[in-house]
Order: C-alpha cells, then structure tokens, then sequence
C-alpha cells in the first residue's frame, strides 16, 4: 500500500516538474525584456557592436523559435545540463554543485533551531496555558513572523559581533560561524511551529485516549510523551515541508547578510548580473528541490499515519 | 440563533490587536503624507557630518552622508507603503479575476488556471520575484510589480474556493434561470461575495509584500540611492554596522512596526469576518 502510494506520488510529480520549468522560462522570455542587451550591459563595458550583438543571440540560440529554445532548455535540465552562466563562463550544474552544500548546511541549521525551539516552546505553552510564559512566547512568535529577516541578521552581527565579541560576524569557518545564520534563518519558522504545536497539543490533550490514560492510571510525563504529544506532531511534520522552502527563500537573504557563499547568495548575484542561464538554472534546482523535500514529506506523513494512504 | 447573535458578530469586534494595529498603520499613513512638512532634515541633503550618533538634533543620528536618518525613515514610508498597496493591487486584481473564472467556469478553464497556480506556488519565497526582476531589471516599480505577480496564486487560490460556495447560491441559479449574462452574474453577485476573504487576505499580504520588498531592496534590486527606502538603508548601514549601529537598527524597527500593525489588524479583522478563512 505505501508503495503504491509512493508511486502515485512520484508520478504526480513529472508535471509539476514540467510546468515548473515552463514557468521559469516563460517569465524570463516572455515578459518584455531584451536578454542580450541586458547581460551585455552587466558583462562587457562600454558600446556593444551590433555585430557582438547578433554574434551572442545566434550563440545561445536566442533567434530560434521560443518553443526550440524550450525545448532544448527542457532536454539539457533533463540530464542535468543546465547551459553555461554569461558571466562566471562556467557551466551553471557545476556552479550550483559548488555552492549547494553550504545552503543544504545552513538550511539543515535554521530547520534544527526553529525545530528545537520551536517545538519545546509549543510544549511548555500548551502545558502552562495562560501562563506568563505562554503569552510570552506567543509574543515572540507574533513578533518573529513580523521581522525582516535580513534585519534580524545586522542586529546579531552588531550585538554578538560587534558588541560582545562571541561569533564571527561572516563567512563559514566552523560550527561558530553557522549559529547566527542558523539562528537567523530559523527564528520565522520556530514561531510558526511553536503556535502549531502548542495548538495541537491543546487538542490532543482533551482527547478520549488521553482521557482514558489518565483514568488508567499512567504517570503525567508518559501520557504526554506517549499519547497527547505522538498524535499532536502529525501535523507539525506536513508543516516542515512548507518550512523549508522558507528556508531555501531566506537563504537569499541571509547567505548575503553573512557573506556566505552558497546557492542563495549567487541567485542574488545573478540576478544582478543580468545573467539568465544562471538564474533560471538555480531557480529551477531550488523549486525542484523544494517540490522533492514536501513529497518526502508527504510519504513520511503517510508512514507515520495510514489513514492518509487509504484518502 | 436570533437576529441579534448573527449582527453583533458582524460588528467589528474591537479588540486591543485591532486597535493597536490599526493606530501603528494611521501613524505611518501620517507621516508618509506629511513627510514634507514634519520631517526635520531633508532626508537627501547632507546637514551634519558623517555618522553623527543619536542626539537631541538628530534624534536617529546621521548616515555616512551626513543625511538626518530619522527625516530618511519618515520618507522612507512612502516607498515602503506605496510598495505594498500597488503590489497587493497587482496581486488582488488579477488573482481574483482568475479566482472568479477558475471558480465559475469550473473545467479546462478551472484546470488550466489551477495548474498554473500549484506551478507559482512551487516556487519557495520570493524566488518568482527574484526571477521576474531578472527578467524586467531592477529598481522600485519592477519590485512593486514583481511581489505583485508573485502574490497572484496565493488571491486566485483563496477567491477560488469563495467562488465554489458562492456558485451553489439560490441566487446565482436565480439569476441564471433570468437570462443575466455570465459577466454580469460574476461582477454583480459573484464578486460582492468575495470581498469579506479578500480584505484579510490584503490587510496581510501589505505587510508581506513591504518585508518582501524591503528584502529586495537590500539585496540592490529595488530602491537606488539616492532614495531614501528602508531596506537600501538598512544596506548601506551594513558596511558601518560596528562603528554606525543607528543607520541600520531605525530603519529596521520602522518595518518591523508597519509589518506588524498589518498582522495585528489582518488577524482582527479574520477573527471578525470569519474564523474559518484559513490564509497562509
């Protein structure tokens, strides 16, 4: 059955894949713009000579049809070739590889920061509701959503930087170097996983099972571990999907607060370089990405319960 | 239940995140449109040295100009709400027009939209901003119109599923059975019935679209300098940041407050109209 259910879902996902890809070059030569003259103006100073001009189109295939170009964008993403970047002169899989492993590291911290806080804060507040502590961090959680992220990132560097003197305020020389990020990056989606958790907790809580675990005679911290809190983490995994492509997103940010040199910080760039081969490459990798971390999710959300299987 | 029970939970329910939120926003509405007048400084004039620290003539201190910060963070509302009311415009407009059809029509057409929409939402973040400003180029108006299109599914999804209550209406059948064109079903009975979700939704998304465009222009793709915008600030306070900490920190409270009075009133104003809207 779990199978069959992975198979469907992998399948379902060729489309979107499909449509994503579409969408990604659609925007960039669709929408009124001129490429050429664009990344020209980024790459080469100076006049460009019309000949230069029309020497680059034919050489990256801009006076084909737009369906040709597709195409042969669709086959080339297909076996992981994704063209090479204008400015970097290299090809775009392999400035992506370059730079992944820092984001996946970064993204891996903030997910372990908002999970830890985000989760044990949930509990504490569900267990002492109405308490100055629940109010309290439900502030915080309101606050967090609220911060701009890249904010968040200057006012650390300046008070554990700058101020005191405890983590570098840039690059990623060892552990030391990853918890601002981490920090950074997490802070947004702890709050969120903080009202969620607290919010089935408080469910789970008045829950027949729990009812009945209590009536059996079972001591407080087994029928919270065991019962109210297994049922209530359900959902917050679904949620840990959606939160990470937060994280591949606040990478962009965060990864330039911090001068660190991953996916994100080089989206950037290319941006403002003009360089399309290179945007579209990474935009295409962190979607597909971020389509492949929520359909783990949905299968580890199926294992954990099976009624959704059978839905 | 009564009459009484279903009006008075119509009636705006005063509450202190309402009042709050929406004092915080009528402050920042003030300033923009008097910015002229009660700034102290002109905020692209150079008045003072360099990195001047907080004092009682400049109570937010000076950037590396010498410009006033807190004449810069009062003009730098008006990018920053203009910013947020055109993109939600943007987003509201043509969402909801895709909404009502996606809803209506139901079909091809309902698929075809819908599929469009999951491909927008597979996108994580500001990554379809990130990739239309490629397209456009940078600078202030193609941020506004790029959180515009990015915001799009998020309204077509959400007046969509209005749309699918609202057409199993008696009314609509009624109307039908009348002969009214589809066009005059959609903007005068359809569209009405929408307005309630559409309202939180962009209550929410102005505060949503002024982070997101702040982001973007820290990151260099939205305001230049000289213009006096809160995320190019915040940018250009980083370099200084050690010696300087007043060039970044206002500019960032000044988002932080308008960001979340329009949390606070959005979440309000869901609770009042209805607690079933799921958004986010």
């Amino acid at each position: 059955m779990l199978a069959q259910y992975i198979m469907k879902r992998v399948l379902q996902l060729i489309p979107v894949l499909f449509l994503i890809s579409l969408m990604v070059f659609s925007i960039m030569h669709a929408l009124p713009g001129d490429p050429v003259g664009l990344m020209l103006a980024g790459s080469e100073s100076g006049s460009v000579s019309p000949e230069r001009m029309e020497e680059l189109s034919e050489q990256m295939g801009l006076n084909d049809p737009l369906p040709v170009q597709y195409f042969r964008f669709l086959r080339g993403a297909v076996v992981g070739d994704l063209g090479t970047s204008v400015r970097l002169r290299q090809p775009v899989t392999e400035l992506i590889l370059d730079r992944f492993g820092s984001t996946i590291v970064l993204s891996m911290g903030g997910m372990s920061f908002a999970l830890l806080i985000g989760m044990s804060t949930g509990v504490v507040a569900a267990l002492k509701q109405g308490t100055w502590f629940d109010t309290l961090s439900m502030m915080f959680a309101y606050v967090g959503v609220s911060l701009p992220l890249f904010w968040l990132g200057l006012l650390m560097i300046l008070v554990f930087s700058f101020w005191l003197d405890i983590f570098p305020p840039a690059g990623q020389a060892g552990w030391r170097s990853l918890i601002m990020p981490s920090v950074t990056l997490g802070l947004v989606s702890s709050g969120v996983i903080s009202r969620l958790t607290r919010a089935c907790l408080i469910e789970a809580l008045v829950e027949d099972y729990v009812r009945t675990a209590r009536a059996k005679g079972l001591p407080k911290t087994l029928i919270y571990v065991r019962h109210a809190l297994r049922n209530a983490l359900l959902p917050v995994v679904t949620i840990v999907g959606l939160q990470f492509g937060g994280m591949l997103a606040g990478a962009v940010v965060t990864e330039t607060v911090f001068s660190r040199p991953g996916l994100g910080r080089l989206v950037v760039s290319a941006v403002l370089w003009k360089d399309y081969p290179l945007v579209q490459g990474i935009v295409l990798f962190m979607s597909t990405g971020y389509v492949l971390v929520n359909l783990i999710v949905d299968i580890t959300y199926a294992w954990l319960d099976p009624r959704i299987r059978y839905g | 239940m009564t009459m009484d029970t279903v009006e008075s939970r119509r009636t705006l329910n005063i509450n202190p995140s309402f009042v709050i939120g929406i004092s915080i926003l009528i402050v920042w509405i003030v300033i923009a449109i008097f910015a002229d007048q009660i700034s102290p400084y002109n905020p692209i004039k150079t008045v003072a040295g360099a990195r001047e620290a907080p004092s009682a003539s400049f109570l937010f201190g000076t950037d590396r100009l010498g410009r006033d910060v807190l004449s810069r963070v009062m003009h730098g509302s008006r990018i920053s709400l203009m910013l947020g009311l055109i993109s939600v415009l943007i987003g509201a407009i043509v969402g909801t027009l895709f909404g009502i059809l996606s809803g209506y029509y139901g079909g091809l057409i309902d698929t075809i939209i819908m599929r469009i929409t999951d491909a927008m939402l597979a996108f994580p973040g500001i990554l379809l901003a990130l990739v239309v400003i490629a397209s456009l180029g940078t600078g202030i108006i193609k941020v506004m119109i790029a959180v515009g299109i990015s915001t799009i599914p998020i309204y077509a999804r959400l007046i969509r599923s209005t749309v699918l209550t609202v057409r199993e209406q008696p009314y609509i059948d009624a109307a039908t059975l009348l002969g009214v064109r589809d066009i005059v079903i959609m903007y005068r009975h359809v569209l009405p019935n929408t307005l309630a979700p559409l309202i939180v939704l962009s209550t929410l998304q102005v505060g949503n679209a002024i982070t997101i465009g702040a982001g973007l222009s820290f990151l260099g793709m939205g305001a230049q300098p000289p213009d006096a915008e809160w995320g190019l600030m915040a940018a250009t306070g980083r370099a200084v940041l050690g010696k300087a900490w007043w060039i970044s920190t206002f500019p960032g409270i000044a988002i932080l407050t308008a960001v979340m009075a329009c949390n606070l009133l959005g979440d309000s104003l869901r609770r009042t109209i209805d607690p079933r809207i799921r958004l986010r």
